[in-house]
């Protein structure tokens, strides 16, 4: 602690750095976690309609229903009579109403609304899902949206390796300005550490300290980063709940164990940055 | 020298040679140093005083020959033993080379802390000796505070703290007025009492003109001459 006093201004800059590193990293991290819960919430409207043969009978629906409702992934299942499915269509063709009016019958069929488990929701398994619902005899036709989901989760597939690429790029930059800060400070400290090995100090008895510090640095600077963010979080969060209340947007800030994850990482990474210039110093000098 | 100093030689230098580039620093030395013996190592700036100095406690290394260290081949000692190779050494320079953000009492008990000794023992010999140094007013004084004897004074403490088997003082008064470099001689005098080896490089005539101990002469990296002062001063 007293060496960290001693060299207060490279301290703090190493604070700030990691600071800014985690701020940027976890603001990164914020938007990741909003769009997801935007996607999921798209993923949840997900279903798969199963238009039932005219041949079936009545008494048949109830046991198709069960079928359906027992295979795998399947959340919940719905029944809309041919006479249900008119009336919603009527309501969403209210313009081109005529076009309805003038039916003498009703052509649409008998049909089945499939909700799958949001964690199963993925597009391969809707995929077999529609295959094994189509394979029943009393099943004329499926649909699920089959080219948009398709487009869709190769979308959340691009985001999810962005966010990956980005994440792993933030990690080397920020390992990289870290450990070039801590050399800049360990430069600071050359003729002491010198001295030290001039006195009999083992390379561990030097480095110690500095591991100390590094810990102790990626942890303030990690905390310091999030509360920064938590800051931005309140005032961007009131803003948006302001003015686009009559939308349903709901802004959240990292959950508990993302905040953790954080702090660790900082942690890591100050030591990390620590042990790199630490290494290279130590030969070098 | 008499015949049992002769037979123990604490440093012992065969055929060294060390070269900068194409620069020999120094070359062909051979050289026995016995325990409890006084040396001074002089010559003209750029002789290989320092170089001379560096190789012993592994400041450098050598880049032909040997240097027995207290029995060890300096050679053979691995990387990971020299901390325990220079607890061997005290090593005073004339640039003090205190930490500037210690205390004096904290750059003397540094070296106690470095070799693991209990906090207790370190404040009691810190203390110690810098009573002997005549620091113990200044004892909790930043460096820049000090003036050039007193730091120096400060860096034999620390030199002499961890009693060490070698003091090695490379131009220790050359920054000190008369007065203080009869303090600082007085300081290694006392601790060489004690049985250890002092080997001092210097170029200060006024030291040299009084002494009575062994003077090895280096000239362009190669020992001119050693012996007592007269045979010396005979041959410069």
């Amino acid at each position: 602690m007293k060496d960290m006093a001693d060299n207060l201004f490279i301290t703090l800059v190493t604070i700030m750095t990691i600071a800014l590193s985690i701020l940027i990293a976890s603001a990164g991290g914020l938007l990741f976690v909003n769009a997801g819960d935007v996607m999921n919430g798209w993923k949840k409207g997900i279903r798969i309609m199963a238009y039932i043969t005219p041949e079936t009978r009545e008494s048949d629906v109830a046991g198709l229903r069960e079928t359906l409702a027992k295979m795998s992934g399947v959340r919940d299942v719905r029944f809309i009579s041919r006479q249900e499915g008119l009336e919603s269509l009527k309501a969403q063709m209210k313009r081109q109403m005529s076009l309805i009016d003038n039916l003498d019958i009703n052509p649409l069929p008998d049909a089945f609304e499939i909700f799958m488990n949001p964690e199963e929701q993925t597009f391969e398994k809707i995929e077999t899902l529609a295959a094994r619902v189509s394979a029943l005899d009393s099943v004329d036709d499926v649909e699920y949206g089959q080219a948009w989901i398709g487009r869709f989760t190769q979308v959340f597939n691009l985001f999810k390796f962005i966010g990956i690429t980005m994440g792993i790029l933030f990690f080397m930059v920020t390992v990289f300005i870290i450990s070039n800060t801590i050399r800049l400070a360990l430069y600071s400290r050359r003729d002491e550490i010198q001295i030290m090995r001039l006195v009999g100090a083992t390379d561990g008895f030097i480095q110690v300290p500095s591991y100390i510090a590094g810990l102790i640095q990626g942890a303030v600077g990690g905390m310091v980063g999030l509360i920064a963010l938590y800051i931005g979080y309140l005032a961007i969060s009131a803003n948006i709940e302001k003015n686009f209340s009559s939308y349903v947007i709901h802004i959240r800030f990292l959950p508990w164990n993302v905040v953790l994850g954080i702090i660790v990482y900082s942690v890591f990474v100050g030591w990390l940055g620590c042990f790199l210039s630490l290494r290279q110093f130590l030969k070098n000098n | 020298m008499s015949e049992l100093t002769k037979k123990h030689p604490i440093v012992r230098m065969f055929h060294v040679y060390k070269r900068y580039g194409a620069k020999n620093a120094l070359a062909d030395v051979s050289l026995d140093i016995d325990f409890n013996e006084w040396v001074f190592v002089t010559g003209p700036s750029g002789a290989g005083k320092s170089t001379l100095l560096k190789l012993m406690y592994r400041g450098e290394t050598v880049s032909e020959g040997q240097i027995l260290v207290d029995g060890s081949n300096l050679i053979r000692v691995p990387q990971g033993q020299v901390p325990m190779l220079r607890r061997k050494f005290g090593v005073i320079f004339q640039d003090f080379k205190l930490i500037q953000t210690k205390t004096a009492y904290e750059n003397v008990a540094l070296v106690l802390e470095v070799a693991g000794l209990k906090p207790q023992l370190v404040r009691k010999k810190a203390q110690n000796v810098l009573r002997q140094a005549g620091m113990e007013d200044k004892m909790n004084q930043y460096p820049p505070s000090l003036s050039g004897g007193e730091q120096q004074r400060v860096a034999v403490a620390r030199a002499i703290v961890g009693d060490p088997k070698i003091i090695l003082a490379d131009e220790p008064t050359g920054s000190l007025d008369s007065r203080s470099a009869a303090i600082i001689m007085d300081l290694l005098k006392g601790y060489q009492s004690r049985g250890a080896t002092i080997i001092i490089a210097t170029h200060d005539k006024e030291i040299l003109s009084r002494t009575n101990q062994r003077i090895i002469y280096l000239e362009n990296g190669r020992v001119m001459d050693h012996g007592m002062r007269t045979d010396v001063e005979r041959n410069e």
